[in-house]
């Protein structure tokens, strides 16, 4: 399964960080760290793979994607195939990108709660339950709309029952 | 009036995510001012009546949480109340920070319960999907258990979308929960059976958690995986689906057969590298009997290797090294490659294939690999080259050097090692060389050597990660020492003045050798004037070869045996310029040329002049030690002070007289030196770790008690004798000020006649483990004892212990002599009791012994067994039930006995135990664990009769549920 999502950029500021299993926040914060050193370590156009048993227990692997300003990490355990984790990397981003229309940093920093809806439809508590951009899409867009229509029902009347109440 | 037109002005001047995230960005005071400023303000807007300002807050906090690590488990209670809000975004915001924020402790986590069963069962399916989004990550005992029910009706909804959400979250659930088992299994295999792929790919993710857990009770579902694995088009199924195959393949060889070629028809025709990479993994690891399979899969790995892309080289490399142990010739096949990844870029290629290299090492090729990988660590970075050297290091002590044959090679590769400039490895090294002087009598000559080598470069001391490879060669040097050519030099090497650069544990160990070279020489000293007279003086005219042979001759007949290499050595030594370092020529600088020709070139035949100035050297350099801050350097020191002043006393006062008068007079000293000789000349051997254990433990002593108790039996003794071995250090102390030889023999009597009745006792009462164990496992790490009673006294107790160690000689595993014995004792409990890894196993086993029951059909057939008198376990039981207390694990054998004979032993034993526990909460223990029995074996009577047709009436007692062939 996997065990957490990271997204940083590439001075090591996280910019999204998901742990599918409780760990305290200090705890988080040095694994963000310890997950940053080695990345900024390896040179470009190497392979994506880094052992991470030393700051996520044993059998936990790593998997990254640097793209322009952000790495994307996921790690995971032993039940995930590399190859795959790459490739839902790539479909993360994709939906990322079809989103946010060329996403870039600053749509990521501003869309902390976007992030994690589309995250959630990609990822179950660890588990992938979506593969395709497409069907996440839907969902998100739904969400949002849902969102969307419970503030402006909540907007009106809340500010009108404040006055009233004066 | 005034609380609401303040949550107005709250919610009107509140600053939302965005805006906080924007002052951020834009914040020039530092960050974590800025954040604490926040939280202030979040403080006080959480507490709003007004649920948007609420929601908000929690936003921002669950933000700052996430992002930059801040606290948030104080405002839990506030998470609740946003959680249970009707609009969506704020329920959203809610079951959010819930699912970063609680964890089991969480003491909130009670008042949800009805919460998430109102949005579990919502006709909005979001907020459904929020609920479950949030029981995924949270859930505990008591949330499973009250929300099993619900969860059972979401496992058939008719929505995809919520469906295999909840599908996932069973994996929880029955983690937290065995017994949801009983409910909802049934349920998630029939998912299986779905035609939509995204509610296959939840059960399939599901069962490849619970399979990585225990395999064992989902061989039942064989049939269905199998289906799976021929028709799915999905790779993400078929990825998942092989993880699970490659699990239940060891467990049931008929699977194998049944598995193999669908996974072969997989790797020919799949284009998508992460299915194919998964089916290479599967063969290799799972059906490695399966020749053309793994043929196959080799194939695939070589295209692998040459690929393009680093990632699939990697994956490649690391198939390869999963395959090594069993095909190894799959590795030498791609030898080239592998060679050729040792210079890649990347560095988990690299160290994937020193791996693989190190895999490939057998005694004939060690001395190339070793050869290679060292040059490649002169080039590589740092890291690597440590790497490098750590592989080499463990490869090749591995079960006592098993792969090493020529020695003295593996002894010069190991100086070689740490005089690469990056070598961090310090401590193996070290350990090797102590390990190898020990263990191999044969390398002792190249081993001195070596360490010669080390010790005699001052530039070598500068260097940190060299200390302990240092200490360890001056122990060699010091141990070994009748091995050594040139003792005089080596003593120079020993207290050259860059020696104050090393830490005073180690510089311990080097005046430490420093006596044991010393007395070696005094001893030899001695002994040529007792017999031959010095006449090798007279060769010096001859020529260099000349001068050779004579040295062989007065060399140890063993030395003999090195001719050609030792020569050369020696050769190339009169011209090494760091042979004669300039401190140890200033030391030198009283002796004349010829002197010191004499020393260099006669070796272990001492002049009476260079025996004077040796010790008149001895004597400067220690004398400064004296004021030495470190206990162990200062108390040695001192010892070696003294004794060179009584040694040097007496040879002085003799050295006007003629040779007759001599040996007469030297008697005294000669004693005393001889003792220390005979000490530091005793064979160390290596110690087994279980070497305590051997040592019967004598009748009534328990061991395992409390050592107070032991000072009822040996108080009276240990007093005494521990008050004495402190009081003995001052004493030294102040021997070293006095000149004269007695007043130190009289300080070290009362010790060593103490100690000899301390072991008197210790024969009779048979106590091994207390302070005499230090003296018997390291006595070169004592302070020098004259008095020949100790030393007999540390001889007999290392006798004794060679006896012990003799039959584990060169089989057991390293110890380390230089530590004192009870890290030895450490040891053995260690290898003797692996708790670790029992303790997770109960709730494993609770949850597949549920999931085994579930798939045996027990629930049905639970009224006929209980009706079945066959029974005999039950039978049996009953009859013990009366006897009495110890009910419960005496029927865990019965059944253990009755039932299943090995494979299947620990998971109902151990469920038995749940269960007992469980029984012993409720009042009717007996009956509790009776009735639990009967429905345990009434379960594998289901089992028997549902698959009648495939299994023979013999299998009653069969090992492991069997899958029918036929669903094969």
């Amino acid at each position: 399964m996997i065990r957490a999502v990271l997204v940083m950029n590439t001075q090591g500021k996280p910019r999204l960080a998901k742990f599918y299993e409780f760990l305290p926040v200090e705890k988080q914060q040095e694994i963000i760290r310890n997950v940053f050193a080695v990345l900024c370590s390896r040179p470009e156009h190497v392979s994506n793979f880094v052992d991470a048993e030393s700051f996520f227990g044993p059998d936990a692997r790593l998997v990254y994607k640097h793209f322009a300003t952000l790495y994307f990490v996921f790690i995971f355990d032993g039940s995930e195939n590399e190859l795959a984790m790459l490739d839902l990397i790539q479909v993360f981003v994709e939906t990322l990108d079809k989103c946010f229309r060329n996403v870039c940093e600053l749509d990521v920093v501003f869309n902390y709660s976007k992030m994690h809806t589309i995250l959630d439809e990609i990822i179950f508590g660890g588990q992938v339950l979506e593969t395709s951009s497409t069907e996440v899409m839907k969902a998100v867009e739904e969400i949002s709309k849902l969102e969307a229509a419970s503030s402006a029902i909540n907007l009106v009347p809340k500010s009108v029952s404040s006055w009233r109440s004066r | 009036m005034a609380g609401s037109s303040s949550s107005i002005m709250d919610n009107l001047f509140q600053r939302t995510l965005d805006d906080l995230i924007k002052s951020m960005r834009l914040q020039l005071l530092n960050e974590s001012t800025f954040i604490s400023k926040s939280i202030e303000d979040i403080r006080r807007e959480i507490k709003s009546t007004d649920p948007q300002t609420k929601s908000t807050a929690l936003q921002k906090l669950t933000y700052l949480s996430a992002i930059h690590g801040v606290d948030m488990s104080w405002a839990s209670f506030h998470v609740v109340e946003v959680m249970s809000s009707s609009l969506f975004s704020h329920k959203r915001i809610g079951y959010h920070a819930a699912s970063i924020s609680f964890h089991d402790s969480t003491p909130v986590l009670l008042l949800i319960t009805n919460q998430l069963r109102k949005d579990l069962s919502s006709t909005n399916h979001f907020h459904a999907s929020l609920a479950l989004h949030c029981l995924s990550t949270i859930a505990t005992l008591d949330l499973a258990r009250d929300l099993t029910p619900d969860l059972f009706n979401l496992l058939s909804s008719s929505r995809v979308f919520i469906r295999n959400k909840a599908i996932a979250v069973v994996l929880r659930v029955f983690d937290k929960y065995p017994d949801a088992v009983r409910v909802c299994f049934k349920r998630l295999v029939e998912n299986l059976e779905s035609s939509d792929p995204q509610i296959v790919t939840a059960v399939i993710g599901v069962f490849c958690e619970l399979s990585s857990k225990d395999p064992r009770p989902y061989l039942q579902l064989a049939p269905e995986f199998h289906r799976i694995l021929v028709n799915s088009k999905n790779n993400w199924i078929l990825i998942k689906v092989l993880k699970i195959f490659a699990r239940l393949a060891p467990l049931e060889p008929r699977l194998g057969k049944k598995i193999v070629e669908p996974i072969c028809d997989h790797i020919r025709r799949s284009g998508a590298k992460s299915l194919v990479f998964e089916c290479v993994r599967t063969v290799i690891t799972s059906l490695s009997d399966h020749e053309s399979a793994v043929k196959l899969a080799v194939l695939k790995i070589r295209e692998l290797l040459v690929d393009q892309d680093p990632n699939l080289r990697y994956l490649g490399l690391h198939a390869l090294s999963v395959a090594a142990p069993k095909h190894l010739w799959a590795v030498l096949e791609n030898k080239d490659a592998v060679v050729k990844s040792l210079d890649d870029e990347d560095s988990n290629i690299k160290i994937e294939s020193l791996r693989l290299l190190m895999a490939m090492v057998s005694e004939s090729n060690v001395v190339e690999i070793s050869r290679v990988l060292l040059n490649y660590a002169l080039k590589s970075d740092p890291e690597f080259c440590n790497e490098i050297l750590g592989s080499i290091l463990t490869t090749c002590g591995r079960n006592d050097y098993e792969i090493i044959v020529d020695f003295d090679w593996y002894v010069s590769l190991l100086g070689e090692m740490a005089t690469i400039p990056h070598c961090q490895k310090d401590e193996e090294i070290e350990n090797q060389l102590i390990d190898i002087g020990m263990r191999v009598k044969d390398a002792r000559l190249q081993l001195v050597r070596v360490a010669r080598d080390l010790l005699i470069d001052p530039a070598l001391l500068g260097n940190v990660y060299l200390h302990k490879i240092l200490s360890a060669a001056a122990w060699v040097a010091g141990e070994y020492v009748q091995l050594v050519r040139n003792p005089l030099e080596l003593i120079d090497a020993l207290v050259q003045p860059r020696t104050n650069l090393l830490p005073p544990s180690i510089r311990a160990v080097y005046i430490n050798s420093v006596l044991k070279v010393l007395s070696f020489c005094l001893d030899c000293y001695l002994d040529q004037d007792e017999g031959t007279a010095s006449s090798y003086c007279g060769n010096l005219a001859g020529g260099q070869s000349e001068m050779f042979h004579v040295k062989k001759h007065t060399e140890a007949p063993e030395l003999v045996a090195t001719t050609c290499e030792g020569s050369n050595y020696e050769q190339d030594e009169g011209f090494n310029p760091r042979n004669t370092t300039v401190e140890s020529s200033d030391d030198l600088s009283d002796e004349n040329d010829t002197d010191r020709a004499v020393t260099l070139l006669s070796m272990k035949n001492f002049t009476h002049e260079s025996i004077v100035s040796l010790l008149n050297r001895i004597e400067l350099i220690f004398s400064s030690l004296t004021a030495n801050q470190d206990v162990e350097v200062l108390e040695r020191a001192r010892n070696i002070f003294a004794f060179v002043q009584m040694v040097k006393a007496e040879i002085i006062d003799n050295s006007g007289q003629n040779v007759d008068t001599v040996d007469k007079k030297y008697t005294q000293v000669s004693a005393v030196i001889k003792s220390i000789r005979d000490t530091f000349s005793m064979e160390l051997g290596p110690v087994s770790i279980s070497a305590q254990g051997r040592v019967a433990v004598p009748d009534g002593l328990v061991l395992k008690e409390n050592l107070d108790d032991l000072k009822a039996i040996c108080g009276d003794i240990e007093l005494p004798s521990s008050s004495s071995f402190y009081t003995g250090g001052p004493q030294f102390g102040t021997a070293s000020d006095t000149s004269s030889s007695n007043p130190l023999k009289n300080d070290e009597s009362g010790p060593s006649n103490e100690s000899t009745s301390l072991l008197e006792h210790r024969k009779r009462h048979g106590l091994y483990y207390l302070a005499s164990d230090k003296s018997e496992t390291v006595p070169n790490d004592y302070p020098p004892a004259n008095d020949p009673k100790a030393n007999s006294s540390t001889n007999d107790e290392a006798d004794e212990l060679a006896k012990l160690t003799e039959k584990s000689l060169l089989l057991k595993k390293r110890t380390n002599q230089v530590k004192p014995r009870p890290v030895v004792v450490k040891l053995d409990d260690e290898a003797a009791a692996p708790i670790p890894d029992k303790r997770p196993e109960p709730i494993n086993d609770s949850l597949s012994g549920a999931i085994k029951d579930v798939l045996l059909g027990s629930e049905i057939n639970l009224s006929v067994s209980r009706r079945n008198p066959l029974d005999k376990s039950s039978t049996k039981r009953k009859g013990k039930k009366k006897l009495g207390t110890d009910l419960p694990s005496e029927m865990k054998e019965n059944l253990g006995d009755a039932e299943k004979p090995d494979l299947e032993n620990p998971n109902p034993s151990s469920k038995n135990k749940e269960r007992r526990r469980r029984g012993k909460e409720k009042i009717v223990e007996g009956e509790e664990s009776d009735q639990r029995g009967k429905k345990k074996s009434s379960h594998r009577h289901g089992k028997h009769k549902t698959h009648q047709r495939a299994n023979s009436p013999l299998n009653v007692v069969s090992q492991a549920p069997v899958i029918p062939d036929f669903l094969l």
